[in-house]
């Protein structure tokens, strides 16, 4: 009997070598860690239960047969982060470089099936070379179902992609359809075609860091949502975000004990909108000073800064914050902060996640750039992504809220709950100075009356009680209020029912 | 006494005043400029009165301005605190004309302390120590060489209206005195409009200690201890003391009776400084007078327990000294700390801007403890370019130096600026420099302690050990607190576990923590043990341990995996993990800063307004170099480490494009 409990102690051991010392040396070399030391950062402690530990592949091909690793190159399974339950696959390296065979893809299917029906987040740490070519159209076939469970479990439970190694080819569209992508810095990289093919087909010298990189992909192309500097930081910082996400679609998000009073003041909000309307100021300092313990976990930092998307807790409960950043471009829309904007608010929606919405925007970035882009579509996402969240909304209108940008904003008319604004807010169709020039063109010529009409514009409409007499603001508040204002309304907003039409789902203008 | 004065003058010391005269029951006119409409000054004084633009000289040193000010406020008298019109006898003059009384000395002590050769002569008249050297003018080089010969080098060459080390050369050889007597002469023409030079001993191993003196307007005055200023940076005043830790009671009286003989051979009639330089035989030279209150008034202050300004106002109205020289008695040990709001990691560069936090330490009054800090600026208040960059005065009083100093060192680490650089940490490694310890300090202790700038301190490891321990206890209450996270699986929760290992400053401290109600104990390794106590909760940026019954103060951030803490002049990530995870983290690669790329690209589309830098230029970290305007709104961008400008590619009314090349650097 003993021998036969011995022979399992045996073949975990095996297992749990994977590809072999060397292979994890070369491994560690890299600056990366192993598959299963991942699952040990990212869970709590001693809270790992594997899966299909002793999985093999099937295939015989290319002499396939003579080497059938236990695992096939990727760990799955389940454990807990602060006691709450993930599901996990981390993609094993030192097998056969982490590519995806039939089985390996069958692994990780059964653990999201597992994580749809118990409704719990999914965590996936890539580091795979790609599909297992001795496997052919099976290793596709893998990918695909991959794929389909991404689809079906997109706004069902929270899908976090990890990217800590090489992650190429087919293999990128299923991080590509998870909600949050993170990356480590030097040490990973993504992109449909490599830079050997792109070589060959435009003459294009890239190298792998530049086509794919983590600064690429968290600066320019947005694929990214951060990038860390190492897997240590990189799976704490999962650990973290995690703590802001509800387990899945039909529960509220989470809430822990907190140390910040509600009702906290901060005198100094009361002078953060400087004398001078266009100097710039930085929005971030109202996103920490009403955040519970000034914590903010900003998704998307480095890219389209106009705008600051991100988590914060309000009663230790999560918020998602979307707030324009007068420091960059004036805080204005354009292309690339209305889509970064539109896919977080979309995300709290799904999820359940109030939104809060700062907002001191001069309008939509004028130029041909823009308008060649698509600005129209663009700015409609977030129009409409903020319009159709039925989740409990909040709006504080710092300073300026012009044009159609105002109504973007989450204002009142699409059905925000509690529309907010500093006395310091200019709620108006445009600024005063465009507005006269428009209003008296045949006074162009003279400066005298022109400046005149430029401060009676303003003293009418560079305030907020123009749309507060009309009810479009329900109130104007201190600006050292805005935290105990804010949560009391959260607070009020708790039981918050709305449904939208029933429809098979809705055209946003992607 | 007056009802009503106006003081002319801001930021710290218009406070400072404010207070006194609110205690006295007289009312108080502050004035403003455009950039101070909003300035904590104006706000306590009883009435404001605007006058003029941002720049000082279009504003606080306009004498019509200020006089529109008194005249329309009704103020009876007008106190200029320091800097300013202080020393500005035309000013003294209009406030006599127009009969209002100036909170400072007669018009004829400021005129003739106020140049240096003409103080000297007087100086020396009253039998005053003065440094050898010769006060006449001096014609050519040669002449210069002859001199410098006669008092012996090291000489220094000196303009006759010079400041802040302008114009000023040391020589010690015939050669080097005579190209310093042309370069102190340009540089003086230039920089003063008067090139007059003379020349004097050069004063080795020198100390900054300068005698308060307080006189009333019948003939009465006494002389109220000294302060040592020896720590200066570049002839600016950093940290200053009173008593000196150098002088004895004879040294002290002879510089006190000499700066009172000065002080009545021109009819002084105020509160006033005499400056001496001290050698290493404690030999004393006369440096200069300053007839104004001094920056650092307050440790004599607190050592005496006289109100300088008060007696300032008294005397001003025409009272008697109510005290004679046999009742100043000097008591305990007082220290300043000037407040700058200048970045010591890149080079002292001036920092504006926002102060998106500040909180001085409590001020404390209470047996064998003061803390006292004197500032004019508030949370969300904004450090502007146009004056000086020093915003708060932070000093202590014990019963004695080191006592005076550990209160320091917690008071320093009690101080939260955030939003601007600022020389905190500088000065929390200077209170722990030995040698500032020892008392050994000269005018070049900076310059010689600190030649290649201020990196942070290095802290000691019995320090890292009980930051080490406060971090351990901190990070269990913080990982407690997210295991209590909604939406747990039932009856498997996290169970926080107590062994940890805590890196710090290259250190790595394996320790247990047992936790009870009162605290936690944090065991080390080699089987010392630390007893923690605190009521930090996560989210406090302030966290104020008792490590084994010491006070320690913390400054606490977040990092990914730890905290950041700053205290005692250090900076430091901390990281607390699991064995296991810190087994893990040895594995990572040591990362290089990014190489930062030797081209400043615009980062947005906009017109160039203005370039702040030239080809062949040397930049600091930090420094502005050029303005952009994007959306009507200004952006300036700054050198994101230190650098020669090789090119500039883009000049002012330039339209660009995202990511063209505005410069190229080294």
């Amino acid at each position: 009997m003993k021998d036969i409990l011995q022979e399992l102690e045996s073949r975990r051991g095996v297992a749990r070598l994977g590809g072999g010392a060397h292979r994890i040396e070369a491994q560690h070399a890299k600056g990366k860690l192993t598959a299963r030391e991942r699952i040990e950062l990212l869970l709590d402690e001693d809270s790992f239960e594997e899966f299909d530990m002793f999985k093999a592949h099937r295939c015989t091909e290319f002499g396939m047969e003579q080497t059938r690793p236990y695992g096939d190159g990727v760990i799955t399974g389940w454990g807990t982060i602060n006691g709450r339950v993930v599901y996990v696959f981390s993609q094993d390296f030192t097998v056969f470089g982490g590519s995806l065979s039939e089985t390996h893809a069958e692994k990780i299917c059964k653990i999201m099936d597992m994580a749809m029906q118990n409704g719990a987040p999914v965590v996936g740490i890539n580091d795979s070379g790609g599909a297992r070519i001795q496997e052919g159209v099976a290793s596709l076939a893998g990918y695909a179902e991959v794929f389909q469970r991404n689809i079906m479990a997109s706004g069902v439970i929270p899908q976090i992609s990890v990217i800590m190694g090489p992650c190429a080819g087919g293999a990128v569209y299923s991080p590509a359809m998870t909600d949050f992508i993170f990356m480590v810095k030097d040490s990973s990289y993504m992109f449909v075609t490599g830079p050997d093919v792109v070589k060959t087909v435009t003459n294009e010298q890239v190298t792998a860091e530049e086509l794919g990189g983590a600064v690429t992909h968290t600066r320019k192309s947005s694929v990214a949502d951060a990038a860390f500097e190492n897997d240590v930081e990189a799976l704490a910082e999962v650990r973290r975000l995690v703590d802001f996400l509800p387990l899945n679609n039909r529960e509220k998000p989470p809430a822990r004990p907190f140390f910040d009073t509600p009702g906290r003041e901060e005198m100094s909000l009361d002078t953060l909108i400087p004398e001078n309307p266009n100097s710039p100021y930085d929005m971030k300092e109202l996103i920490h000073k009403v955040a519970d313990e000034g914590d903010f976990y900003e998704i998307q930092e480095d890219f389209a800064k106009n705008i600051i998307t991100g988590f914060i807790r309000l009663e230790g409960q999560t918020v998602g914050v979307v707030a324009n950043q007068p420091m960059v471009l004036a805080g204005c829309l354009d292309i690339d902060s209305s889509r970064k904007a539109a896919r977080f608010v979309r995300f709290c929606d799904c999820f359940e996640i109030p939104i809060l919405t700062f907002v001191d925007v001069p309008g939509f970035l004028p130029g041909t750039g823009q308008e060649f882009g698509g600005v129209i579509k663009h700015g409609a996402k977030l129009l409409f992504a903020f319009g159709e969240a039925t989740v409990p909304k909040v709006t504080v209108i710092t300073r300026k809220a012009y044009g159609g940008a105002y109504d973007v904003m989450s204002s009142k008319h699409i059905r925000g709950d509690f529309n907010y604004a500093w006395p310091t807010a200019e709620i108006a169709v445009m600024g005063a100075k465009g507005a006269t020039e428009i209003l008296y063109r045949s006074e162009l010529g003279d400066p005298e009356k022109i400046a005149g009409r430029t401060a009676d514009y303003e003293a009418r409409f560079a305030n907020p009680f123009v749309a507060a007499e009309r009810g479009f603001i329900d109130e104007v508040i201190m600006p050292h209020s805005t935290r105990k204002r804010v949560s009391r309304a959260f607070a009020s907003l708790r039981n918050k029912k709305m449904q939208n039409p029933w429809k098979k789902h809705d055209n946003i203008p992607l | 006494m007056f009802d009503k004065i106006l003081i002319a003058n801001r930021g710290e010391i218009a406070c400072r005043v404010i207070k006194t005269a609110r205690r006295m029951g007289i009312k108080t006119v502050a004035v403003y400029s455009d950039a101070d409409k909003h300035a904590l000054h104006v706000e306590m004084a009883d009435e404001a009165v605007h006058i003029g633009p941002p720049p000082a000289n279009q504003s606080y040193i306009v004498i019509d301005k200020i006089m529109e000010a008194v005249r329309s406020s009704g103020a009876q008298a007008v106190h200029p605190g320091y800097g300013f019109l202080s020393e500005n006898p035309k000013f003294a003059e209009a406030l006599e004309a127009a009969g209002v009384a100036f909170i400072g000395p007669p018009k004829g002590a400021i005129e003739a302390m106020g140049d240096k050769i003409t103080s000297k002569k007087l100086a020396k008249e009253a039998g005053v120590n003065t440094v050898p050297g010769y006060m006449g003018l001096i014609e050519d080089a040669d002449e210069a060489v002859k001199i410098s010969r006669e008092i012996g080098y090291p000489v220094m060459l000196k303009a006759s209206a010079g400041g802040g080390g302008k114009g000023m050369r040391i020589a010690w050889t015939d050669e080097e005195a005579r190209e310093g007597f042309q370069a102190s002469k340009n540089e003086a023409a230039s920089s003063f409009g008067d090139d007059r030079i003379f020349i004097e001993k050069f004063v080795t191993q020198p100390r900054h200690i300068e005698i308060q003196v307080l006189c009333d307007s019948h003939g009465n005055g006494v002389y109220l201890g000294e302060r040592e200023c020896s720590i200066q940076r570049r002839n600016q005043k950093v940290v200053e003391e009173a008593p000196s830790p150098f002088l004895d009671a004879q040294t002290r009286k002879a510089m006190g009776e000499q700066a009172l003989a000065l002080s009545h051979a021109v009819d002084y009639a105020s509160a006033g400084t005499v400056e001496f330089i001290v050698d290493a035989q404690k030999n004393f030279y006369f440096l200069e007078m300053n007839t104004r209150l001094q920056v650092e008034h307050p440790v004599t202050e607190l050592i005496t327990g006289v109100d300088l300004v008060e007696q300032m106002i008294r005397v001003a109205a025409g009272e008697t000294l109510s005290f004679a020289q046999a009742d100043v008695k000097l008591n305990g040990w007082a220290i300043e700390n000037r407040l700058y709001a200048e970045d010591p990691y890149r080079g002292f560069l001036p920092s504006i801007g926002r102060l998106s936090r500040y909180r001085p330490p409590a001020e404390v009054v209470e047996e064998g403890h003061v803390v006292r800090n004197d500032t004019g600026v508030y949370e969300g208040g904004e450090i502007s370019m146009y004056y000086d960059p020093m915003i708060a005065k932070l000093c202590t009083w014990a019963p004695t130096r080191p006592e005076a100093i550990e209160h320091m060192r917690n008071a320093l680490d009690g101080f939260e600026v955030e939003g601007i650089g600022h020389n905190l940490p500088f000065l929390s490694t200077v209170m722990d420099h030995p040698k500032f310890i020892a008392g050994d300090i000269t005018t070049a202790f900076i310059a010689e302690e600190f030649p290649d700038g201020f990196d942070g301190a290095v802290l000691p490891g019995n320090t890292l050990r009980k930051i080490a321990a406060a971090a351990a206890a901190m990070n269990r209450v913080a990982e407690i607190r997210r295991s209590r996270i909604s939406g747990r699986m039932d009856n498997h929760e996290r169970r926080v576990g107590s062994d940890w290992v805590v890196s710090l400053q290259g250190a790595d401290f394996k320790v247990t923590v047992d936790a009870d109600r009162a605290g936690a104990t944090v065991g080390f390794d080699d089987g010392t043990q630390k007893r923690v106590s605190s009521d930090w909760t996560p989210g406090d940026q302030l966290a104020e341990v008792r490590v084994d019954g010491a006070a320690l103060v913390l400054k606490v951030g977040k990092i990914s995996g730890g905290f950041r803490i700053r205290s005692r002049g250090a900076d430091l990530k901390v990281h607390v993990r699991t064995p296991r995870q810190a087994e893990l983290a040895a594995l990572m690669p040591e990362k290089m800063p990014p190489d930062t790329s030797k081209m400043l690209l615009c980062p947005m589309p906009g017109l160039i307004v203005a370039i702040n830098v030239e080809e062949g230029q040397e930049v600091q970290e930090g420094q502005a170099l050029c303005s952009v305007e994007a959306m009507k709104m200004e952006n300036i961008l700054r050198a994101e480490r230190k650098s020669v400008v090789t090119k500039i590619n883009a000049g002012a009314g330039d339209n660009l494009a995202v990511d063209d090349v505005i410069m190229e650097f080294e």
